[in-house]
């Protein structure tokens, strides 16, 4: 079940995400202490991160501007904003209130676009700080009740973080994928966070509801715990379908917080709405609003990179690739996109070079060893039938093992002999003698056949001569 | 009592060494600190480290600070690196923080020499001291009367002699009732003016940190020191120090000082008698009395009331006893926060998490919480039109003068009516102070109290100032 087409009797998927991000900044939210995963536990930490009687936050500039980065990529009004005290108790929560925006966030009304020119709306992208992190031992359930003890890592507590919150307007399980990818290609991009769901630097809460269109919106059910791309899919699928199986069987969706548990492809109850807390929202007395000067605004808005879909966009443009495929998507992802620019700048063949780059340089990053003139070089043998595809993929691959170099005399080395078009043709001549039957066969408009005669060429220049080619003389002799 | 002023002026010119001072302060202590109780630890060891490199110092021909030698006492809410900090809190006690308030490091640049931590109201709510968990402060001048509080035990150091001046916070009233009902001057600056961090957090838009001393010259020259802009105060105001010793001695003529007609009811007659003495000393001296209207100050308490809890019940959740302080172990979390913070908080400071907890709940904020907030706006506003033709306000301190023992512990609103006069200016973030102007029927001293607007601390000193000649 890839997508709501699966949901049965016309039942619509409406899903809303909320989405936070750690900020990549080198200190905290509203402290010194050093903001970097991994480090022994208690060892980021200080008066203000461990809420100890007297201390004071100070907001670090720097998280303002990278959330300020995000909000404008996402088309977001930047205006200015409170902070505001989320009041809950909890062994993590140092100051058992966690400092978040709430009536004045920092960025509102922007948002996302996705392939086929889908528009998600973003609702805000707001500051918050994030809690420590709690392990719990003994028990069953991985959580406090029932835990033998538990222990604390205040390092994440006061990491800064931006949430943010789209509009209820993804309509199936595929959307939402494409929506987490793309707000992570574009968190990367503006260098804001490093985005990694598996450290949790990324982290997604799912809503979801399902209706019949044309009626109100259902009642919703936050999902969370949903730690990748995958999970984002098959959480919501199945959620979706146990919604709608609850409704149709006579039931009422009850509004709660689930939990999904990745093991099982499942989820299941948290909290419910009646024991939700009450978290006593009110304005930060120890910060002063916050309003960003227009020219500060400006100058973030103007250093922004060119983002993932406009480089998309012109990158497909260039080598005449659906902007919305795999290989724009994965070029660009890697930051490789200017690299093939440089290719194409060479003289190199724009969708073979795109191609070739999605395919052979996983691991090569943003800036690949292989000069682009030596790649293009590539390209154009293959183009021009100086070598077969297959022979390409081989020298593409003795190229990246060099670190570049001259691929006519790689070719040379490799016994792959340029078969010009002439010795071609008496090749063509030859199958079309050797295999009369098929030809006529082919001439009478059977295309099943052309298969048989570009085998015996195939045959007999062991491999050398390039598919296409042959298939290209084949169809011209035809037509004459 | 001995100067601030004089005790820098006789140890930086070498006359008087500051251990000879601080041995002094602490043979005062010994002699009355068990009938008095002013402090929760008395750090002699320490003071007669510091005193000693301050005479080493001069010796030697080192630059001292503006506070040379001057022994100077700290309410126990402010955080003091390595030295018990407990808020006169069980909760707290035993707890020794990690680093020192910002004031506190101000106070050892500048020289002074820290003798102690002093007795308060629990977490600074109270004002009598009768509700520290290690017990009441008794007034120096008569012990079967309360000093005022929150900051009863630093008014009462000062006014004993213990410490040439001391530090305490107002929340609303806290350095200046006490400063009145102990015959000291109490200064509360304006909002921002003094940095907040390390100071243990009561009601965080409402908390400022001032000076107590034996005259207004001390408290002047002390505040100079304190006030400037602190990076770790978010709500510090980006401005140096305002010049205060400098404007004493320019009197009051042509000033206009405001007299209050819609003061709320309650007052004793003979401070009310002392406030009409005070308009006329002022008048003498030349400055004009101009009638001021204040509509909203009688919501002012009620206000208070709602806004301090409601910030209280949010800064004390942290005593959770997960990470410092005082622990009480349960059977699983609920139940251990549950006993931790039971066992470790007094009466007035659970009646105020509950009434804040209340104020802030969903479908009450806007009742309580939103409508508090309305009235502050509403007092501020009063202010700004009465400073339009005043520079400075006159009201009492207190109600009254210092109270017996248990007179107020019964009922609640009797001890919340002692800070009438004092909390409008909480509210509104302006600098006010207490000025000892004559005693009482009760031979007791009457406080009167100078209010001026938003960083009119140099109008506010120079009244004081006037008042003090004519007292």
């Amino acid at each position: 079940m890839s997508d709501n087409a699966a949901l049965p009797n016309g039942w619509q998927l409406v899903v809303g995400l909320e989405v936070h991000v750690e900020l990549a900044t080198k200190t905290k939210m509203f402290s010194a202490s050093a903001n970097r995963f991994g480090d022994e536990p208690n060892t980021n930490i200080d008066p203000v991160t461990l809420g100890l009687p007297g201390a004071l936050p100070v907001l670090n500039k720097h998280a303002i501007e990278l959330a300020m980065r995000i909000g404008l990529a996402l088309n977001c009004k930047v205006q200015p904003c409170t902070f505001h005290r989320k009041n809950y108790f909890y062994p993590d929560l140092p100051k058992a209130y966690q400092i978040t925006q709430y009536d004045h966030p920092l960025n509102v009304d922007g948002f996302l676009m996705l392939p086929g020119d889908v528009r998600i709306g973003v609702e805000r992208a707001h500051l918050e700080e994030d809690t420590g992190k709690s392990t719990h031992f003994g028990g069953s359930s991985g959580r406090i009740h029932g835990s033998d003890y538990s222990l604390l890592d205040y390092n994440r507590a006061g990491v800064p973080l931006v949430e943010i919150v789209s509009r209820p307007d993804i309509r199936t399980s595929e959307q939402a994928r494409q929506y987490v990818a793309e707000l992570r290609s574009i968190l990367l991009a503006v260098e804001a966070s490093d985005a990694k769901m598996e450290e949790g630097s990324m982290r997604c809460d799912v809503n979801v509801s399902v209706h019949k269109p044309g009626t109100e919106f259902g009642t919703r059910c936050e999902i969370k715990n949903v730690n990748s791309i995958r999970a984002v899919g098959r959480a919501i699928d199945y959620e979706a379908r146990r919604q709608v199986d609850l409704i149709e069987s006579g039931g009422t969706v009850r509004q709660e917080t689930r939990h999904w548990d990745d093991a099982s492809g499942r989820t299941e109850t948290l909290r419910t709405k009646e024991d939700a807390d009450d978290y006593r929202y009110f304005l930060e007395p120890d910060l002063v609003p916050l309003v960003p000067e227009q020219s500060w605004v400006d100058r973030v808005r103007d250093a922004l990179p060119v983002l993932p879909a406009a480089r998309r966009k012109a990158l497909a443009e260039l080598c005449g690739v659906d902007k919305d495929g795999e290989s724009a998507f994965v070029v660009v992802e890697r930051g490789q996109d200017d690299y093939v620019r440089e290719v194409v700048g060479c003289g190199g063949d724009p969708r073979r070079s795109v191609i070739y780059v999605q395919q052979a340089f996983a691991e090569q990053g943003s800036t690949p060893k292989v000069p682009a003139r030596d790649l293009a070089m590539l390209t154009l043998l293959e183009r021009d039938a100086k070598v077969t595809s297959t022979q390409a993929k081989t020298l593409l691959t003795d190229l990246i093992d060099a670190g570049g170099g001259d691929v006519v005399a790689m070719a040379a080395k490799r016994g792959f002999e340029t078969l010009d078009t002439g010795a071609l043709e008496s090749m063509v001549d030859a199958a079309i003698a050797a295999e009369p039957g098929a030809w006529q066969k082919y001439c009478a408009g059977e295309e099943k056949a052309l298969g048989a005669l570009v085998g015996a060429i195939m045959k007999s220049s062991k491999g050398k001569a390039d598919g296409k080619a042959v298939t290209a003389i084949l169809q011209s002799k035809r037509a004459k | 009592m001995q100067k601030l002023v004089e005790i820098v002026a006789a140890v930086s010119s070498g006359s008087k060494t500051a251990i000879a001072v601080v041995e002094e302060h602490l043979a005062r202590i010994n002699e009355r600190e068990s009938e008095i109780h002013a402090f929760n630890l008395v750090t002699s060891d320490q003071a007669r480290k510091d005193a000693a490199k301050i005479d080493e110092d001069v010796k030697s021909g080192k630059a001292v600070g503006a506070l040379a030698g001057v022994p100077i006492a700290l309410k126990d809410n402010m955080c003091t690196r390595g030295v018990e900090t407990t808020c006169s809190s069980k909760i707290l006690q035993g707890w020794k923080p990690p680093y020192d308030a910002t004031v506190v490091t101000k106070l050892r640049n500048a020289g002074a020499v820290i003798v102690g931590k002093t007795n308060l109201d629990e977490f600074a709510m109270g004002s009598s001291t009768e509700n520290s968990a290690f017990g009441p402060t008794k007034n120096p001048l008569d012990v079967s009367r309360v000093p005022g509080g929150s900051s009863g035990g630093s008014a009462a150091a000062v006014s004993a002699g213990f410490a040439a001046a001391s530090l305490g916070s107002d929340t609303g009233g806290s350095i200046r009732q006490p400063a009145a009902l102990c015959g000291v001057v109490g200064v509360k600056p304006t909002y921002g003016a003094v940095s907040r961090y390390g100071l243990v957090a009561f009601a965080s838009s409402l908390d400022q940190i001032g000076p107590f001393t034996s005259d207004v010259r001390d408290a002047a020259t002390l505040l100079e020191v304190i006030s400037g802009h602190d990076p770790m105060d978010s709500t510090s105001i980006p401005q140096p120090a305002t010049s205060l010793v400098s404007v004493l001695d320019h009197g009051v003529k042509g000033m206009r000082i405001g007299r209050v007609t819609d003061l709320p009811e309650g007052c004793e007659p003979d401070v009310l008698a002392r406030l009409e003495a005070a308009f006329d000393a002022l008048r003498v001296a030349g400055a004009t009395v101009v009638d001021v209207k204040l509509p909203s100050l009688q919501y002012c308490l009620t206000a208070y009331y709602l806004i301090a809890p409601a910030e209280a019940s949010s800064n004390l959740a942290r005593y959770d006893g997960v990470r410092y302080g005082n622990r009480v172990d349960a059977a699983d979390l609920n139940a251990m926060y549950a006993a931790t913070r039971e066992s470790g908080f007094g009466e007035e400071v659970k009646r105020r998490i509950m009434l804040g907890t209340y104020a802030l709940s969903a479908g009450y904020f806007d009742a309580y919480y939103g409508k508090a907030l309305k009235v502050r706006r509403l007092i501020s506003d009063d202010f700004a039109r009465a400073y339009k033709d005043v520079d400075a306000i006159l009201t009492p301190t207190s109600p009254s003068t210092a109270f017996k023992f248990g007179s107020k512990t019964d009922n609640p609103l009797a001890m919340y009516l002692c800070d009438v006069f004092t909390i409008p200016t909480n509210l509104a973030g302006h600098p006010a102070m207490s000025v000892p102007f004559g005693v009482g029927s009760d031979s007791m001293p009457v406080g009167i109290q100078v209010l001026a607007t938003t960083m009119g601390e140099q109008a506010m000193f120079k009244v004081a100032a006037e008042l003090e000649r004519a007292s």
